[in-house]
């Protein structure tokens, strides 16, 4: 069975490369894509949506569609993980506290529970290694840094390489980061669940609605230079406004979506204990 | 674009998905997914792609081996076949 295996995978990867010979040649200035399409857009990106990155122009204004449905599929995907890993049976469950003066570890058995505001003692987690103090420490002086990084990368997403998925995939990460170095807990604190769900459909939500806004105003759906009768500036600085909402709102769903996928796959959907 | 260093890379990316996909470790593996996502990430950058590039790094490479290692800490580390 493996041998076949091998074989078809060894049969179409080799009719794949016979395909590409068919290409045109990396960067060939006469392929049919660099000679209509391309220029096009390298020529009137600055012009029309005064957005010097033309790669945020093509993905969040002149083929803003696509990636509003993108957006979508990474919601869907968000959707379909806690559907599938998230647990909502109320087994009581055994707990572990600790001590933090001595350091003497109680386990209470059948969904006991000592008050979790308590300074004495601190919940920890079945698989618990002592917490580390550089790990820590360096991890919670990090992470507003990486949070800074990934509001610029969504930020300056017309001027430089990044934009929405990249920023709020740092985002995202910066948070698993807390729940990395301290526990799930900590960062379950800090964005919850109800939250995270919300925060998952709101970036879409600023997507379409944004779209929306642009066909209200008497424009196409998803064309900003509607928005100029709002907006200070011409069209072309309106459309560079209307990429900038549609980033945020796609960092925000990423963001929300990364965190949720990570919490219910460590925890193995009881958001409780976690990696 | 240096052919050398454009070939090197190819190979060190053919390399670690052969590895990944052989080994029998499955925290190897991810981490091994991690690396060949960081090679593609530089094979992007050197085409001139840094868009990809930036979201290879971020995704591939970043968030992606977060989430296979929090899958292989909820099953066993070994794989059976």
């Amino acid at each position: 069975m493996k041998i076949v295996g091998l074989l078809i995978v060894v049969l179409s990867g080799g009719l794949l490369l016979y395909a590409t010979e068919d290409f045109p040649p990396w960067g060939d200035p006469a392929s049919p894509a660099s000679t209509v399409v391309s220029p096009r857009y390298l020529e009137k990106a600055v012009e029309e949506a005064s957005v010097p990155n033309v790669v945020t122009a093509v993905l969040a204004d002149y083929r803003g569609f696509d990636t509003m449905f993108e957006t979508t599929v990474i919601f869907c995907a968000g959707v379909a993980c806690f559907v599938l890993l998230r647990i909502f049976t109320r087994v009581p469950e055994d707990r572990y506290y600790r001590h933090v003066p001595t350091g003497v570890t109680i386990h209470i058995k059948g969904g006991g529970k000592i008050n979790e505001r308590s300074k004495v003692f601190e919940r920890i987690d079945t698989l618990w290694t002592p917490y580390d103090l550089i790990i820590r420490t360096v991890c919670r002086l990090l992470v507003p840094f990486i949070q800074l990084f990934a509001l610029y990368v969504i930020a300056h997403g017309h001027h430089s390489p990044g934009g929405g998925f990249q920023g709020g995939v740092i985002l995202g990460a910066s948070i698993i980061l807390v729940a990395i170095s301290e526990n799930l807990r900590a960062a379950i604190g800090r964005i919850s669940e109800r939250l995270d769900g919300l925060l998952s459909a709101i970036g879409v939500f600023i997507y379409a609605g944004i779209g929306a806004l642009c066909l209200l105003l008497g424009a196409n759906f998803l064309d900003y230079h509607g928005l100029a009768s709002l907006l200070p500036g011409d069209q072309p600085a309106a459309r560079s406004h209307g990429i900038l909402g549609v980033e945020i709102g796609v960092g925000i769903t990423v963001m929300a979506v990364m965190i949720c996928i990570y919490n219910n796959l460590s925890s193995g959907g009881k958001q409780d204990e976690g990696l | 674009m240096i052919w050398q260093l454009d070939l090197a890379i190819l190979t060190l990316v053919t390399l670690c998905a052969v590895a990944a996909i052989t080994v029998k470790d499955l925290l190897g593996a991810a981490v091994l997914f991690g690396a060949y996502s960081f090679m593609m990430c530089l094979l992007w950058a050197i085409m001139g792609a840094v868009d990809v590039a930036f979201t290879e790094a971020s995704v591939g490479a970043g968030v992606s081996t977060v989430f296979f290692v929090a899958a292989v800490f909820r099953t066993t580390r070994r794989t059976k076949d």
